[in-house]
């Protein structure tokens, strides 16, 4: 798992590469539990070359979804691949995180 | 082809199976969906044997085996612990509750049992066995 970081006016991009599993998670989770990341008003996460996402990783997000909200930092998600996404489908993640298609309209929210 | 694999219990090895289910039942017909679902399942239940049943003991090791016959999926997993793991307290997650708690864990097993048709633990002697089970329609 690469994660790349792309900072652009109060909003923090981050490039998923690979399989986010019980192994790889902990990555995520340490950029997502920096302090200043509240800083930004949206956290954009673009999923073009994420191929593989489990419950770990999964868990990640749910884990600092409630710590974003309370500040008022937007958590967003673009270019998901079918499968990925169908695994926040089963799981009903869907309708709890904010998913769109691309980059163009996860910058407009 | 070979269809059964024996990992250590490091959870790097996660990838080393989810890249054998895939590699094996890539040669049968079935839709990325279907095939990213059921590596998923086998993904939740070997990550669970690992760091709950054998607490990430590389000494310790893992067999899986896969069959797909008749349009249907078989994969059995049996490790070697002291442990018994069957998570026979199993509820479905409440995600709201989740977020609230700031959960990590805790959905693993829901996905297995929503993918897959039939889902059994067992535990014999030091020996914890997984069967799942999917039909292919």
């Amino acid at each position: 798992m690469k994660i790349a970081q792309q900072f652009t006016d109060k909003t923090l991009t981050l490039s998923l590469d690979g399989e986010l599993d019980a192994s790889s998670s902990v990555l995520l989770d340490t950029e997502l539990s920096k302090p200043d990341i509240l800083d930004n008003e949206k956290i954009l996460i673009d999923c073009q070359r994420l191929n593989y996402i489990s419950s770990a990783g999964l868990g990640v997000f749910i884990s600092h979804l409630q710590r974003f909200q309370d500040a008022n930092t937007k958590l967003v998600f673009y270019n998901m691949q079918d499968k990925v996404h169908n695994v926040f489908e089963i799981l009903g993640l869907d309708s709890l995180m904010t998913i769109v298609p691309s980059q163009a309209e996860a910058a407009a929210i | 082809m070979k269809n059964a694999i024996r990992v250590s219990c490091n959870r790097t090895n996660l990838k080393v199976v989810r890249d054998f289910v895939n590699s094996y039942l890539a040669t049968y017909d079935l839709s990325e969906l279907q095939l990213n679902q059921i590596v998923l399942a086998v993904d939740e239940v070997v990550a669970n044997l690992i760091i709950h049943a054998n607490a990430e003991d590389e000494s310790q090791y893992l067999q899986l085996r896969v069959t797909f016959e008749n349009h249907t999926v078989d994969i059995e997993i049996e490790d070697d612990s002291h442990v018994a793991y069957i998570p026979s307290t199993f509820r479905e997650p409440d995600l709201h509750e989740h977020v609230r708690q700031a959960r990590k864990g805790g959905v693993g097993m829901a996905l297995v049992n929503r993918i897959m048709d039939r889902v059994e633990f067992t535990t014999s002697g030091t020996h914890n066995i997984c069967r799942l089970h999917k039909h292919i329609s």
